[in-house]
């Protein structure tokens, strides 16, 4: 009895390891209880956070503080993860996700900018100073969510390809209205002094420590908002999981697949598609108000039709689908930048060079790993973990005959 | 913005505008610009007409292969040809100016064609090998168009001191641009003349090219049913790469009337925009359909410009991708609808 399971069992355990490396990790965090689960995400996360503090020389940006390069990081993770809902979940291709992304910034910054007609902030405005920039941000969220759903009902019924030539379009739109408009957005002189939490303001820090005039040191604003966005992240994370397991994710599971396929069996295509969207263009707002807060300053430059292509180089990066992945990818897309600013090669600043090799990048990408780096695997929703078991053995057994 | 206030009618710089008159007054004047603008996006958009039709692809990078193109005239007017960039224009005599502006184009398309050839080799043809899926060609195609912007931006100047970089190219001007002749009241200018008269001869060209010879009936075959066409004896590859060839010569041809058109505007990032244009353009007009690209190119530049006499200036580009939409909302399909394998007419 003993020998028999012995001899069953290794081939299966050298097969998974060869074919899917990942799939140990998988089936191990998939066993793990979650208590554990917790407790190592925990930990995960506070050294992350910890990272600004006590940053290894091997990862220090030179020139850029470490602290700025993470908040930076933590934004475009938070859109990565908006744009994975859209791109890797529903599977609608998005190329003007930066045009939510500005929208949330406006958002906040016409409601709070002096420069703006429409600052209420202020004697006769209604939102008091220190409680400005977060009373902005569900309402950037609001406003950017109806944008999603104002694009969305037209063109969410056209075919993918289309779908990506329009929702460009809209992206260079909103950036053309910000900059044409000038009455409302001071076109292309931006909006400045935009407000920001107000928190431990002290005789040294007076403007709080997430103002930019806390500048010095590791404990500086961008750390400040890296640790803020850091929990946005992790809070997004977890609602977007939990809709990823709910029906609304299978639906987009579905869909992505086959859409055809999918409304036959029932699945409102254009009701799902249409939440995929605004869930997406909700989060991708969030994330544009917390850099009209950190930057306080938006200009329609900031919103090029190119940071929409870098957004979504993040998410295909890390893996379409794979929530961690497209982090990795939003890290990768600011740190590597950040981190070739100052070196030169050939006479040529290898950090003015991220274009290039971003595009290489994804050439290569495609070519031989076109899931991304850490491809998702999708898992049999329907059944769960013991018609994975029964395929994955049936899998080993054809692998060790 | 490279797209300046070409025309002699209204250009105010204020917030948006209602000026219906302006339309009115200028019509005609608006229109043969439009048309100017329009044959240039049409030239374009029957390249990624032509590949989405085969291939069901969004070639993404042709706004590069024209961009190469820009700067392939460009090349040729300056080290082959040895005219200097200089604020003047130079003038030959209309016979010798024709002269030097055939070849100048026909050294574009030679760039352009070459670049589009290699595109294909070097980015599609190994993911068609794998039978990779729809959104991957899209961004490869997303990445190409990094890689050969930033070539240009960066890698170029090094190779030929003098090219690409930052800023945009000296202009080197052939031809002044001067009223010929007027008609309803708009002045129809040399540079007009030369924009329109030669894309009507290549459309004209292209269109025998796709509809009355043999690789054109293999094009439209595999257009329709690749695998049917490939069953006949047509070799799939080699449809392929004709059609890639097509686009980008047209998109050379396009990026030398350009260069007329606006002369400063050689520069690594200006095809990007123009791309994105005769992209509408070709979805306007039924995208996979010659004729609808055609079409769509010229309604676009023509629209395009009714709308800037409307609402000023600065609102060009959103009138444009304002149109793309309305279009699509009304008749996804394009004005003459999809399927380069079915527009015989």
């Amino acid at each position: 009895m003993s020998g028999q399971e012995n001899s069953t069992d290794a081939p299966e355990k050298r097969t998974s390891v060869l074919l899917a490396p990942g799939d140990v990790i998988r089936t191990g965090w998939a066993d793990l209880g979650r208590i554990p689960k917790w407790g190592f995400g925990i930990l995960l996360f506070g050294l992350l956070a910890m990272l600004p503090l006590r940053t290894p020389p091997f990862l220090d940006t030179p020139g850029i503080s470490f602290g700025a390069t993470m908040a930076q990081f933590v934004m475009v993770a938070i859109i990565a993860i908006g744009l994975n809902v859209v791109v890797g979940q529903a599977g609608l291709l998005d190329l003007g996700y930066v045009g939510f992304y500005a929208v949330g910034a406006y958002t906040v910054a016409l409601l709070t900018s002096p420069s703006s007609p429409w600052n209420q902030m202020g004697v006769n405005g209604f939102l008091h100073s220190d409680w400005a920039w977060l009373s902005c941000v569900p309402l950037a969220m609001a406003v950017t969510a109806l944008a999603g759903l104002i694009l969305g009902i037209p063109t969410l019924r056209l075919r993918g390809d289309y779908l990506a030539i329009v929702t460009l379009g809209f992206g260079e739109i909103i950036r053309l209205l910000a900059d044409n408009l000038s009455d409302i957005t001071n076109g292309s002189r931006g909006l400045d002094r935009i407000a920001y939490p107000r928190l431990l303001e002290n005789q040294q820090r007076p403007n709080g420590v997430f103002s930019n005039g806390n500048a010095a040191g590791d404990m500086n604003y961008g750390t400040w908002w890296f640790w803020l966005g850091l929990i946005l992240m992790v809070v997004i994370l977890l609602l977007v999981g939990n809709l990823e397991r709910s029906r609304v994710g299978r639906a987009w599971v579905a869909i992505r697949e086959d859409e055809d396929a999918a409304e036959v069996m029932g699945v409102n295509t254009f009701k799902f598609k249409l939440w995929a969207f605004v869930i997406g263009a909700c989060i991708g707002g969030l994330s544009g108000a917390l850099y009209a807060g950190q930057v306080q300053y938006v200009a329609p430059t900031n919103f090029n039709i190119i940071n929409s292509m870098l957004f979504l180089v993040a998410v295909v990066l890390g893996g379409q689908g794979n929530k961690l992945g497209v982090i990795f990818g939003a890290f990768i897309i600011v740190y590597l930048p950040n981190r070739l600013l100052g070196v030169t090669a050939f006479g040529v600043n290898l950090g003015d060079l991220k274009y290039l090799f971003f595009g290489l990048a994804l050439v290569v990408l495609m070519i031989f790993r076109p899931q991304g780096l850490f491809p998702v695997r999708q898992q049999l929703l329907a059944y769960g973990k013991t018609a994975r078991n029964l395929l994955r053995s049936a899998d080993d057994e054809k692998a060790a005959a | 913005m490279i797209h300046q206030c070409a025309d002699q009618v209204v250009c105010q710089a204020a917030n948006i505008n209602f000026n219906v008159d302006g339309l009115l007054n200028g019509f005609w004047q608006l229109t043969v610009d439009g048309l100017s603008w329009g044959a240039i996006y049409a030239l374009v958009a029957v390249g990624y007409t032509l590949v989405f039709g085969v291939l069901r692809l969004i070639n993404f990078a042709h706004s590069e292969i024209f961009m190469l193109g820009m700067f392939g005239a460009y090349f040729c007017l300056d080290y082959i040809l040895g005219f200097s960039p200089s604020g003047n224009a130079y003038n030959k005599g209309v016979g010798l100016t024709i002269l030097y502006l055939a070849i100048a184009m026909l050294f574009a398309m030679l760039v352009s064609g070459s670049a589009a050839l290699g595109l294909e080799a070097v980015a599609y043809r190994p993911l068609r090998r794998r039978n990779a899926r729809p959104l991957t060609f899209l961004i490869t195609a997303i990445g190409m168009s990094f890689v050969l912007q930033e070539f240009v931006h960066f890698i170029l100047p090094r190779i030929i001191p003098g090219y690409g970089g930052s800023n945009a190219q000296q202009p080197i001007i052939l031809v002044q641009p001067k009223t010929q002749f007027t008609i309803f009241g708009a002045s129809v200018s040399n540079v007009t003349i030369v924009i329109i008269a030669s894309a009507m001869v290549l459309a004209l060209l292209t269109d025998i090219a796709i509809n009355r010879t043999k690789f054109g009936r293999g094009i439209r075959a595999v257009a329709q049913d690749s695998t049917t066409a490939t069953l006949m004896g047509v070799s799939r590859e080699r449809i392929i790469m004709t059609t890639f060839l097509i686009g980008g010569l047209l998109a050379g041809a396009a990026a030398l009337l350009y260069t007329l058109k606006v002369p400063q505007g050689i520069i690594y990032s200006g095809g990007f925009l123009l791309g994105i244009k005769a992209f509408s353009a070709a979805v306007l007009g039924g995208i996979g359909n010659l004729r609808g690209a055609l079409l769509g190119g010229l309604l676009l530049g023509v629209m395009e410009n009714y709308g800037q006499a409307v609402f000023g200036t600065q609102w060009r580009d959103v009138v444009a991708f304002v149109l793309l939409v309305l279009v699509l909302l009304i008749r996804p399909t394009g004005i003459l609808g999809e399927s380069l394998g079915k527009a015989r007419a």
